[in-house]
C-alpha cells in the first residue's frame, strides 16, 4: 500500500453564524468519516487542522488578509491515508463531508 | 479469615515493601539478596507464629527480624563497613548510626516509588518488566506467575533471572528520574501497569482469583502513583479511572463456572458501584489540563459502559470516542468496537457496510460481529458468519459462547 494525501477544499463560509448544534453535526460527520478510514487501519496521519484566519503573500510583496480573498475555495486541511492505488484512495474519499457543502477532495499520491 | 489466607496476604503485601527498602539501601545489584532475606524472614515468621501465635503487630515483627538478618548478612560480607557506611557518611555532615534498614512509612513509600521506576525501565524488554513487576512490585510467587502465563516454574525463574541480570548490566539504579524526565519515564511505568492489568483481565488461566489479584495489584500500583505529587499527573489518573471502570464489572462478566458473559447480557446489579464512583473521581482529575491520551479516551468509553440504559446519547458518545481512539491508537479490536457502536447509533444496514470494509478475515471477533449485525437482517448470513467465528475461536469459553448464540439463531 502507498500513501495518498487527501486535501479538502471548501467554499469560504462564515462559521461564526452557525449554531452550536450545527457545528456539532458537522464535527460529528467529519469524525465518523475519518473514523471509518481509521477503522480500516488506513489512516496514516490525520494531519493538522488549519485555522480559518491567515495571510497570503504574492509577488511584489503584496500581503492580503485571509486565505480566502479572491479565491472561491479555501484549503480546509488534509489527511494522509494508505491505499492500493489512486482509485482505491478516491474510494476512501467518498462520503467526505467537505463535498456536502459544495467543496471537493483532491487526492494526491505522496512520494515516499 | 483463615489463618493461612491471612499470612499469604500479609506476606504478599509486605514483600514488595521490604525488598524495596533493602534494595534502596544497598543498591539494586543486591535485589536477589533482598528477596532471600525477606523470604527467610517469612519462613521464620511462619514457624515462630505457628508455635507462639501471631504477634500484635505482624508487620513490625517482620521489619525487626528483616533488619537483623540484613545487618547480619551485610556485616558478614563486609559490605556494610566497606561500601555502605562510607557512602552514607559522605552524604551527611554528621554521621549518626542510621536506622538501617529504615522501615518507616515514608521510606517504604520512597523506596517503592524508586523500585517502580527501576523495574519499569525501557532498558529491558517489556515482557521482562512485567515479570519483575509481578514478582518484585506485587509479591506474586513464581507458581502464580507461571500459572497466569500458562508456563512453568523453570521458565519463569529463567525469565526473571535474565531480567535481573539485564538490570545489572544496564547499571539501573534505585533513583527517581530527574523532574524533566518524569513524564517520559512515567509513560513507560503506566504502560507496564496497563499491561499488568490486561494480563489479569484477559488471561487465559482458569484461576479467576489469581486473575483478579493481578488486576487489583495493577490498580494498587496506579493508585499509589496518584499519591505522589510528582507522579500524580492527568495521565496517571486517566489510567486509574480506566482500571476502576473495568474492575467494576468483575462479578458481572463471568458465570460461577468461569464462562464469559457478554456486556449486553450482564446483570448491572452486579456492577461494583463503589469502584465506578472512584473511577469517576479519577476521571474528573484526569480532565485537568489539555492532554488527551488513549487512557483518557478508553476511560471515557469504559465510563459510558457503566451506564446500563441504552440511550442515543450514550452510543453517540461511545462512537465518537472510538473514532478518536482509532486516530490515537489503531487496533483491530478498537475497529470492531467502533463498528458495534455505529450499529447502535445508525442501525444494522449502515454498520454492515462499514464492517465489510474492515476485512479482518482471520479474526473470530470480526465474524462474531458480522453474525450479530446480520441477525436481524439476514439469518443465513448470520449463521454462516458465526460458523466462521467458531472455526477461528481459540478458547473453549469462546467456542461455548458462540455455540450458544448459534442455538439461539436456529
Amino acid at each position: 500500500m502507498k500513501d495518498f494525501m487527501l486535501l479538502f477544499r471548501q467554499p469560504s463560509y462564515d462559521y461564526s453564524k452557525a449554531s452550536q448544534e450545527e457545528m456539532q453535526t458537522i464535527g460529528k460527520k467529519w469524525a465518523d468519516w475519518a473514523g471509518s478510514i481509521a477503522a480500516q487501519g488506513r489512516m496514516v496521519s490525520n494531519g493538522n487542522r488549519l485555522a480559518l484566519e491567515g495571510k497570503v503573500l504574492k509577488a511584489g510583496g503584496v500581503i492580503t488578509d485571509g486565505p480566502f480573498v479572491e479565491i472561491r475555495e479555501i484549503l480546509g486541511s488534509f489527511i494522509v491515508v494508505k491505499a492500493d492505488s489512486l482509485d482505491d484512495a478516491t474510494t476512501l474519499a467518498h462520503g467526505c463531508p467537505a463535498i456536502d457543502r459544495g467543496g471537493s477532495v483532491e487526492i494526491r499520491p505522496v512520494y515516499s | 479469615m483463615e489463618k493461612n489466607e491471612y499470612l499469604k496476604q500479609l506476606f504478599q503485601q509486605e514483600f514488595s515493601k521490604m525488598v524495596a527498602v533493602i534494595s534502596n539501601l544497598f543498591g539494586l545489584q543486591y535485589i536477589e539478596t533482598a528477596e532471600d532475606i525477606v523470604s527467610e524472614t517469612f519462613l521464620q515468621a511462619t514457624e515462630t507464629w505457628e508455635a507462639k501465635g501471631i504477634p500484635p503487630n505482624p508487620p513490625a515483627w517482620l521489619y525487626a527480624v528483616a533488619k537483623q538478618k540484613t545487618l547480619y548478612y551485610f556485616r558478614r560480607n563486609n559490605i556494610l563497613e566497606k561500601k555502605v557506611i562510607p557512602g552514607v557518611i559522605a552524604g551527611h555532615e554528621k554521621y549518626q548510626e542510621p536506622e538501617m534498614p529504615d522501615f518507616s512509612d515514608q521510606n517504604i513509600k520512597d523506596s517503592l516509588l524508586r523500585m517502580i521506576f527501576a523495574i519499569c525501565t525501557p532498558a529491558i524488554a517489556s515482557e521482562a518488566q512485567i515479570g519483575l513487576a509481578l514478582r518484585i512490585l506485587c509479591g506474586f510467587n513464581i507458581d502464580e506467575i507461571a500459572e497466569a502465563f500458562l508456563s512453568n516454574k523453570e521458565a519463569i525463574n529463567k525469565r526473571l533471572f535474565r531480567a535481573k541480570e539485564k538490570l545489572r548490566q544496564e547499571k539501573i539504579q534505585m533513583e527517581m528520574p530527574a523532574a524533566k524526565q518524569i513524564p517520559v519515564r512515567l509513560g513507560n511505568v503506566l504502560h507496564i501497569i496497563y499491561l499488568l492489568f490486561n494480563e489479569g483481565y484477559y488471561s487465559a488461566t482458569q484461576n479467576r482469583t489469581l486473575r483478579r489479584d493481578f488486576c487489583y495489584e495493577a490498580l494498587r500500583l496506579g493508585s499509589m502513583l496518584t499519591e505522589y505529587e510528582k507522579t500524580n499527573l492527568p495521565l496517571t489518573n486517566a489510567l486509574v479511572a480506566l482500571m476502576c471502570f473495568h474492575a467494576s464489572r468483575f462479578d458481572a462478566r463471568e458465570t460461577v463456572d468461569g464462562s464469559m458473559i457478554l456486556y449486553e447480557e450482564q446483570d448491572a446489579g452486579l456492577w461494583n458501584a463503589a469502584l465506578i464512583k472512584q473511577g469517576v473521581h479519577f476521571l474528573e482529575i484526569s480532565m485537568q489540563g489539555n492532554e488527551v491520551s488513549s487512557y483518557h479516551v478508553e476511560a471515557q468509553i469504559a465510563y459510558w459502559h457503566c451506564i446500563k440504559d441504552d440511550t442515543t446519547v450514550k452510543w453517540n458518545n461511545i462512537l465518537s470516542l472510538y473514532n478518536q481512539l482509532l486516530l490515537i491508537n489503531y487496533s483491530p479490536a478498537v475497529a470492531l468496537n467502533r463498528t458495534f457502536a455505529l450499529y447502535k447509533v445508525k442501525g444494522a444496514q449502515e454498520a454492515i457496510k462499514e464492517a465489510e470494509k474492515l476485512k479482518l478475515d482471520n479474526n473470530h471477533f470480526y465474524f462474531l460481529l458480522l453474525g450479530e449485525l446480520f441477525s436481524s437482517v439476514d439469518k443465513n448470513k448470520s449463521i454462516s458468519s458465526n460458523k466462521r467465528a467458531l472455526v477461528l475461536a481459540r478458547t473453549d469459553a469462546e467456542k461455548q459462547m458462540i455455540r450458544k448464540k448459534m442455538d439461539a439463531l436456529s
